[in-house]
């Protein structure tokens, strides 16, 4: 098995190219906190309401920098009550389902969370910019999928 | 297993060689662009 | 020519192909206009109905008909005409697949299965939507293993001898993909089927999730390798060529049976329930199988270059003009190679873990799938059926049919720019896919989306209008070439199979070793997998109900 001497260039490069992005995103998230929206806590899909902190949905101050955002996802909206959030500090928001797979996506923020009945997503962000923004279902849910939306204003 | 592929070495590639790094710099470049715009979200 | 009766299963399949074509880009145009507003769909069809049929019927009927007949021509060319077992075998894998499609497909119409294909759990589509998926799955083994019996005779006649790089290729694919079914047939078989059916009561969403994608990862390999091995065996033949380089080539097939598999997570980027440690090992592995499309770009541009420069071509880049332009079997090709590049590049960002997050289920994926399998693979397959349907029915490929040709290959790459570009932008600003509307009630936001030059909702219909009528172009030429176009009466007028040479002098013979690569592929999906889903397993929540919510 041969390579022509080029090829061995094009390879080197493209394996090199690859290591770098690898080396980039995988040094953000680890020692940067920028891994992806997950988390390993579970619940009983048919107890939220009365698990958790999805009780008592919305906004809670943890201390003076942090904020909780509890948020239900079910078929096709959020039970969020009022939400509103300082620029600024670090939000936490955790997410389930009730009922299908749906996602809590933030339009402009790396806020896109798959959101899996049984299972917790877990975020955290922090909004540099005050303003009203737009949250969306972006994994089909059924009929209304395309209605399931609602507001954050950052203040 | 060197013998007769290697006249492939004879062949010339340049053009190809120009070619892929096109490819290279799109990959890159579209990575970099989504990258950019990731840190500014 | 090959013989009768494997031309008949051939073109059987080439039929079962164009039809799910046929409604499947009729179903894609209708989605364009709802989402533009010009269209109005009728009480009893459904937006997410309509978008299941075109997922289904494009992504998986279509690909898996036409790869298989691609399969049988190409394997009963190579390797000589087909037994009466495997004959008998291929039969039945065509009738038990096509079964399971009119399964799915009517349950689709129904409304009992607005799941898209990927049916998600816990929204619980009629049993036999399953059971329809789980036959088509069936049938596919079933023409798999007719071919890899049709392989093991020659191997046993030829014995010592590597098989010709054709059917050392189908056989790579055939592998990948019987080690990829694995995940969706015990998904489907143990948690879809009983709970769908009511035996049992709840499912286990996160493994049911992570099944899929182990199988949903390779499955867009089984549409890319049939394209791969036209690139490497059918173009250096239509350049007047040998394969640039067997081994490389071989050896680039075999990485993909290791590297396509131990990487479904990276589609679950952003989910719960699989940490990150287990998620970042996976893009580590996905970028492995990054490697061998590299190799393969460089390998396609030494075939050009190599025989742009013989037939005269100078400079660095004379060889260019060389090429056969005018062959429409060789410019549909190279137009989908081309399309692959910025398919690739978004590709590798999609699977760079956090990266992932902007572009997650936005419609930059739709995009992105319309510039993989949508063109770079289904344009390889038009180029191929330009000459295939043909060469298996005697008929000639007259001059207005290639004329026509063109005009199809030029109004699907127009179609799918404008279409596939305003995707991407959308995308990225934003809009989600899967979605009937996304205006979000005049929502301000989302309204600034769809503002653009390129962005907008006009530019998709534009390139989804051109892009149907492409399609109704091929339709012609499919249904032309196969019953009406003039017989060939001279040997001029014989459409060939154009199998380039390889030269296996220099091939290792271990690279045909399959248990080296099964086995290596085994430890690598034990190693990404193994962890992960038994802590799914044990660790698992109370399961979900089923719920039907459209």
């Amino acid at each position: 098995m041969h390579l022509h001497k080029y090829e061995k260039i094009w390879l080197s490069f493209g394996i090199v190219s690859l290591i770098v992005f690898l080396s980039v995103v995988g040094v953000s998230a680890f020692s940067q906190d920028h891994t992806p929206s997950g988390g390993m806590e579970t619940i009983d899909p048919e107890k939220v309401n009365e698990t958790a902190p999805f009780d008592n949905p919305g906004v809670t101050q943890l201390d003076e920098d942090t904020y909780q955002v509890a948020i239900v996802a079910l078929a096709f909206g959020y039970t969020a009550p009022d939400l509103r959030v300082p620029a600024g500090k670090e939000i936490i928001f955790k997410v389930t389902s009730t009922d299908v797979v749906h996602s809590f996506t933030i339009d402009n923020t790396k806020v896109n969370m798959m959101v899996v009945p049984g299972r917790i997503t877990t975020k955290s962000y922090t909004f540099e910019e005050p303003g009203k923004y737009l949250i969306l279902c972006n994994e089909y849910c059924g009929t209304g999928h395309h209605m399931m939306y609602t507001e954050i204003e950052v203040y | 297993m060197d013998n007769k592929q290697s006249d492939h070495d004879d062949v010339n590639l340049k053009g190809t060689l120009v070619s892929v790094f096109i490819v290279g710099i799109i990959i890159v470049a579209m990575w970099v662009a989504v990258y950019m715009m990731y840190v500014a979200r | 020519m090959i013989a009768y009766s494997d031309r008949k299963i051939a073109l059987w399949h080439i039929g079962v192909a164009y039809t799910a074509f046929l409604i499947g880009t009729l179903m894609g145009v209708l989605q364009v206009f709802v989402r533009n507003d010009s269209l109005e769909l009728p009480a009893w069809l459904d937006y997410y109905q309509v978008l299941t049929a075109h997922g289904v019927l494009l992504a998986l009927i279509y690909t898996t008909f036409f790869i298989f007949a691609f399969f049988i021509t190409g394997m009963s060319k190579s390797l000589g005409s087909f037994g009466p077992k495997v004959r008998l075998f291929s039969w039945i894998g065509l009738w038990v697949t096509l079964l399971g499609t009119v399964i799915a497909t009517v349950l689709i119409i129904i409304g009992e299965a607005s799941v898209l294909y990927t049916f998600y759990a816990p929204m619980q589509a009629n049993g036999f939507y399953y059971v329809g998926l789980a036959l088509v799955i069936v049938g596919t083994w079933i023409s798999s293993f007719a071919l890899v019996g049709h392989y093991l005779g020659w191997r046993r006649r030829n014995k010592g001898q590597l098989s010709p790089l054709f059917a050392f290729m189908t056989i790579t694919t055939i592998v990948m993909w019987i080690i990829a079914c694995l995940g969706v047939v015990a998904t489907v078989l143990f948690q879809y089927i009983p709970w769908a059916f009511g035996w049992t009561d709840t499912i286990n969403v996160e493994l049911s999730r992570s099944l899929f994608w182990y199988f949903g990862h390779p499955l867009v390999y089984f549409w890319l390798l049939p394209a791969y091995i036209a690139w490497y065996t059918i173009v250096p033949k239509l350049l007047g060529v040998k394969v640039f380089s067997d081994s490389l080539a071989r050896l680039a097939f075999v990485l993909f049976i290791l590297f396509s598999i131990p990487v479904g997570f990276h589609h679950q980027l952003t989910e719960p329930g699989i940490s990150n440690f287990w998620k970042f090992l996976q893009v580590v592995l996905t970028f492995m199988v990054i490697v061998p499309s590299l190799m393969t770009a460089f390998s396609m541009f030494a075939t050009f270059e190599i025989a742009g420069r013989k037939k005269g071509g100078t400079g660095l880049f004379g060889w260019f003009k060389k090429l056969p332009w005018k062959d429409v079997r060789f410019t549909s090709i190279f137009i989908a190679m081309v399309f692959f590049i910025p398919g690739g590049a978004g590709g590798i960002i999609n699977a760079s873990f956090q990266l992932n997050e902007v572009v997650h289920n936005t419609l930059w994926i739709v995009g992105h799938f319309h510039i993989t399998v949508g063109t770079p693979v289904a344009m390889t397959f038009m180029g191929l059926t330009f000459w295939l349907i043909p060469y298996l029915t005697g008929r000639r490929f007259t001059k207005r049919m290639q004329i026509l040709g063109f005009i199809q290959i030029i109004t699907w790459s127009i179609g799918m720019l404008l279409m596939s570009t305003a995707q991407h932008v959308l995308g990225l600003l934003g809009a989600p896919r899967r979605t009937a509307y996304s205006g979000y009630n005049d929502h301000p936001a989302a309204m600034e989306w769809f503002e653009g030059i390129v962005s907008n909702h006009l530019t998709m219909a534009i390139g989804g209008t051109i892009l149907f009528l492409s399609a109704m172009i091929l339709m012609y030429i499919v249904i032309m070439t196969m019953f009406v176009s003039p017989k060939a009466e001279t040997p001029e007028q014989m459409v060939e199979f154009p199998l380039a040479e390889s030269d296996m002098s220099n091939t290792p013979k271990w690279l045909e070793n399959w248990w080296i690569w099964i086995g290596i592929a085994a430890v690598l999906i034990i190693v990404a997998y193994a962890i992960p889903i038994s802590q799914m397993i044990q660790h698992a929540p109370p399961g979900s109900k089923g719920f039907i919510t459209w």
